[in-house]
C-alpha cells in the first residue's frame, strides 16, 4: 500500500457528435421548405404581429398560431457585432458580422451573419438582403448570410406581409442537427493513477480511510462515505467471478471483432477488491463458466487494459467469500 | 425573524462554500474538485451528509462532453444508505430552487444545493451554442461572447451605455474581486482587444473551472445551524421567448418580474450579487432591478467581483446566492438581492431576497 503519489495528467482528444434527429411541425416545416425554394414565410399572431421566423405558439398569449405570411428577401439590420475571428463552424470564414434583421413585412427579427468588408461597413438600421445558399436542403443555412443592399437599389417594402399556404411540392419535414464538439479529457487524480498502471499490467484501487473498501476502477471518492480515497492498493492480478451472462449478439464495433458469439461477460471480483469491475472471459467454454470461478487477466501485446480473463485452474472460491461482491 | 413571510415556512442559507476558481483544473476530476467544498460547506453547519433531508445538484453534460455527468459527483456526497436526491441541467440556484420547494413541502428541514463546471475540457464558447434552438440558431453556432455582444450594440445604440462606461463596470467588478480569494480574476485588468465587438476581453467573463455549495435549513434548524441565517424571504425565477427576435435586448422584463414576485421592491436592499457574465449585461439588470447606474447609491453591487471575476458555467449563479448570504451571516449585509440567469443575453433569470435577523 502506497499513498496516493502526486498527479500525472493523462490528457486524450474526445469527440462528441450528435446528429439529432428532430421533425418539424407544419409551421417549422413550411418555414424551412420556404427557404429551399428561396421564400421566407413568417407567421401572423392573434394580434396581427409577424414573426419571422415563426414559432407555432405566440410567445405573448401561448395560443397556437399557424397563420403563414410571406415575407421580403430583404430588410433593416436592428442590431449587430462584428466577429473579427469567426469560428470553424460558423457561416462565414472570413470576419462578418452578426446580425439581428428585420424583414421588410416582419415584426420581428432573424439572426444571421452579415458579409461585410469590415465594421465601418455596419451599421444599426442598414438595408440587407438574403444570399441563398447554392445548395438548399430546408435548413437555416439555406441563407448563406445576408448582404449590404447597394445604396438606392430599393426602398423598404412597405407591402404587408402577403397570406401564403404554406404548401410546397415535397416538403421538408424533418432536419437532422449535426454538431460535434472538441474536448480534451483529463481523467482526474485517481483514474489517472488506475491507467497508469495498467501501463505496467498492474491494477490499482483506491481505500476509503473511513470504511476501508478498496475500490477499483477508483475515482477518487468513496460513495458510501462521501470522502477522498487517499491510500493506493494493487489488486489481483486474479479475481473471482461473481456473476455473469451469456452474450448471444455480437456487436456492431471495432472492439467486438473477432469475438464469437456466444462469449461470457463477468463481473469479476480482482484479490483484494470490494467492487467488481466486469470483463468477458475466455478460455474455457461459454457453458462451463460459474460464479465462483478463479480467474486472471490475460494482456495481448500493445493492450492497454486485459483483453479478457481466463480460469487460472485453482478451486472455485466458497460463496461466502465473495457474496458481498456480487 | 424574516421581515416578511410570504411562504408556509422559513428557509435560510445557512452556509456557503466554494472553490478556487481557476482556468484549468486538469488534475482533478469533477468530484475530485467537488469533494472539498462540499466538506467545506457541511463541516460549516456540523451536519454529515446523512443528516441531510435533500440534496440538489446542478451541472451540465455538454461541459463534461459526457452523458449522466452529474452522478460521478455523488461520489462525493456520501450516497448510501440512499438519500433524497435531484439534479437540474441548469446552474445550480435553480437546483437550490427546487431545494427550497422540497422544504416548503415540508418533505425536507434541511437540503444540501452545490453545482460545478470545468468548462477547460472543451470550448466554452461553442459548447453554449448547444442550448440554443436546433432549428433556427443552433445550425449557425452563434456563440455566446457574439449573442452578449448583440445585446451590448443595441444598448449602445439606445443610448443607455458606451464602451467606456462598460469598461468601467469591468475594472469595478475586477477590483472588488480583490477582496474575493476564490476570484480567477483580480484587480486591475486590461480592457484587451475586441472579441466580438463591441465587447472587449474585459468585458467577458474568465473561462474556467469551479464549484458551489450552499445548505438550506428551515425555521428553528437555520437558528441551530447559523448564528445569523440569511432568510429567503423571496425567490421567483422567469423566463422569456427563446427567439432573440422577440425580446427587447436592452431590458430584462422577467428579471423585474422575478424580483416584483420576489418583493424585492418593497423595501431597500443594501447589497446585490447579479450575475451578469459580461458587463453589459450588468446594465440591463441593474435597469430591471431599479438598482441606479452606478456607485453612490448605497447598494454594494457585486462586491464580490461578480462573474466577470470568476465565471463557473453552472455554479456563478448559485455564487451569487451565496456571496449575498455570506454578506448577511458575517453582519455586512441586512437585506440583499441575488440574481442568477441562464440561457443566450438574460433568458432566464431567477432573483432571491435574503434577509438577516436585525437587533
Amino acid at each position: 500500500m502506497t499513498a496516493a503519489s502526486p498527479p500525472q495528467v493523462l490528457r486524450a482528444p474526445l469527440v462528441v457528435e450528435f446528429p439529432f434527429t428532430r421533425s418539424l411541425g407544419p409551421v417549422q416545416s413550411a418555414f424551412l421548405t420556404g427557404l429551399r425554394e428561396r421564400v421566407v414565410l413568417g407567421v401572423r399572431t392573434g394580434d396581427g404581429r409577424v414573426m419571422v421566423p415563426p414559432v407555432e405558439y405566440d410567445p405573448v398569449t401561448a395560443e397556437e398560431i399557424r397563420e403563414l405570411v410571406e415575407v421580403a428577401p430583404a430588410g433593416t439590420v436592428t442590431t449587430w457585432a462584428w466577429n473579427g475571428d469567426p469560428r470553424p463552424q460558423q457561416p462565414l470564414a472570413t470576419p462578418f458580422a452578426w446580425v439581428l434583421v428585420r424583414l421588410d413585412g416582419a415584426d420581428t427579427a432573424i439572426l444571421h451573419a452579415l458579409d461585410a468588408p469590415g465594421p465601418d461597413a455596419v451599421r444599426t438600421g442598414m438595408r440587407v438582403r438574403i444570399r441563398w445558399a447554392a445548395d438548399r436542403t430546408g435548413a437555416i443555412t439555406d441563407i448563406a448570410c445576408f448582404e449590404p443592399e447597394a445604396r438606392g437599389a430599393r426602398e423598404p417594402d412597405a407591402r404587408p406581409a402577403a397570406p401564403h399556404d404554406g404548401a410546397f411540392a415535397d416538403p421538408v419535414t424533418g432536419i437532422v442537427a449535426e454538431a460535434r464538439l472538441d474536448y480534451t479529457y483529463s481523467p482526474g487524480r485517481a483514474q489517472s493513477a488506475y491507467i497508469n498502471a495498467l501501463a505496467e499490467r498492474r491494477t490499482v484501487g483506491e481505500r476509503c480511510p473511513s470504511c476501508h473498501k478498496v475500490y477499483v476502477p477508483p475515482r477518487g471518492a468513496c460513495p458510501t462515505c462521501g470522502v477522498a480515497t487517499t491510500d493506493r492498493v494493487e489488486v489481483g492480478p486474479a479475481g473471482t467471478v461473481t456473476t455473469y451472462c451469456v452474450v448471444n449478439i455480437k456487436a456492431r464495433n471495432a472492439m467486438s471483432d473477432g469475438i464469437e458469439v456466444p462469449y461470457v461477460y463477468a463481473h469479476i471480483a480482482l484479490d483484494g477488491a470490494d467492487l467488481a469491475l466486469h470483463g468477458r472471459i475466455g478460455g474455457i467454454p461459454y457453458d462451463q463458466v460459474r460464479m465462483g470461478l478463479r480467474v486472471e487477466p490475460v494482456w495481448t501485446d500493445g493492450g492497454r487494459y486485459p483483453d479478457h480473463y481466463r480460469p487460472t485452474g485453482e478451486p472455485d472460491a466458497d460463496y461466502d467469500a465473495y457474496k458481498e461482491l456480487i | 425573524m424574516p421581515r416578511t413571510s410570504r411562504y408556509a415556512r422559513d428557509v435560510a442559507v445557512v452556509a456557503f462554500a466554494q472553490s478556487d476558481h481557476l482556468r484549468r483544473t486538469d488534475e482533478l476530476s469533477e468530484v475530485e474538485m467537488v469533494m472539498p467544498v462540499l466538506h467545506e460547506v457541511l463541516a460549516a453547519t456540523g451536519l454529515k451528509a446523512g443528516e441531510i433531508g435533500f440534496t440538489c445538484s446542478g451541472s451540465s453534460d455538454y461541459l463534461a462532453g459526457r452523458a449522466f455527468s452529474f452522478t460521478m459527483t455523488l461520489d462525493g456526497v456520501g450516497a448510501w444508505p440512499p438519500i433524497s436526491e435531484s439534479h437540474v441541467e441548469m446552474d445550480g440556484a435553480w437546483a437550490l430552487y427546487e431545494a427550497w420547494v422540497k422544504i416548503q413541502t415540508g418533505e425536507a428541514d434541511t437540503a444540501l444545493v452545490y453545482s460545478y463546471g470545468k468548462s477547460s475540457p472543451g470550448s466554452v464558447r461553442d459548447v453554449l451554442t448547444r442550448q440554443l434552438d436546433p432549428y433556427y440558431l443552433a445550425p449557425l453556432w452563434p456563440d455566446s461572447v457574439a449573442l452578449a455582444a448583440l445585446q451590448a450594440r443595441a444598448l449602445i445604440d439606445a443610448g443607455e451605455t458606451d464602451e467606456a462606461a462598460l469598461a468601467g463596470v469591468a475594472a469595478r467588478s475586477r477590483a472588488a474581486a480583490e477582496g474575493n480569494p476564490h476570484a480567477q480574476l483580480r484587480g486591475a485588468v486590461p480592457q484587451g482587444e475586441y472579441q466580438v465587438a463591441p465587447l472587449r476581453t474585459g468585458d467577458c467573463p474568465p473561462i474556467g473551472d469551479g464549484a458551489a455549495a450552499v445548505v438550506l435549513a428551515a425555521g428553528d434548524t437555520a437558528r441551530r445551524l447559523c448564528e445569523r441565517p440569511a432568510w429567503i424571504t423571496g425567490i421567483d425565477h422567469r423566463i422569456e421567448a427563446h427567439g432573440l427576435g422577440l425580446r427587447d435586448l436592452t431590458d430584462s422584463p422577467s428579471t423585474r418580474l422575478a424580483a416584483e414576485r420576489a418583493g424585492l421592491f418593497e423595501a431597500p436592499v443594501d447589497t446585490a450579487e447579479l450575475h451578469a457574465p459580461f458587463s453589459s449585461q450588468e446594465v440591463v439588470l441593474r435597469k430591471a432591478l431599479g438598482l441606479g447606474p452606478g456607485d453612490g447609491d448605497g447598494v454594494a453591487v457585486n462586491p464580490s467581483g461578480g462573474a466577470l471575476a470568476a465565471n463557473p458555467v453552472m455554479a456563478a449563479g448559485l455564487i451569487r446566492i451565496g456571496e449575498a448570504a455570506a454578506r448577511i451571516h458575517r453582519g455586512a449585509s441586512d437585506r440583499a438581492v441575488a440574481h442568477a440567469t441562464s440561457g443566450p443575453c438574460l433568458q432566464q433569470n431567477l432573483v432571491a431576497v435574503l434577509e438577516g435577523d436585525r437587533a
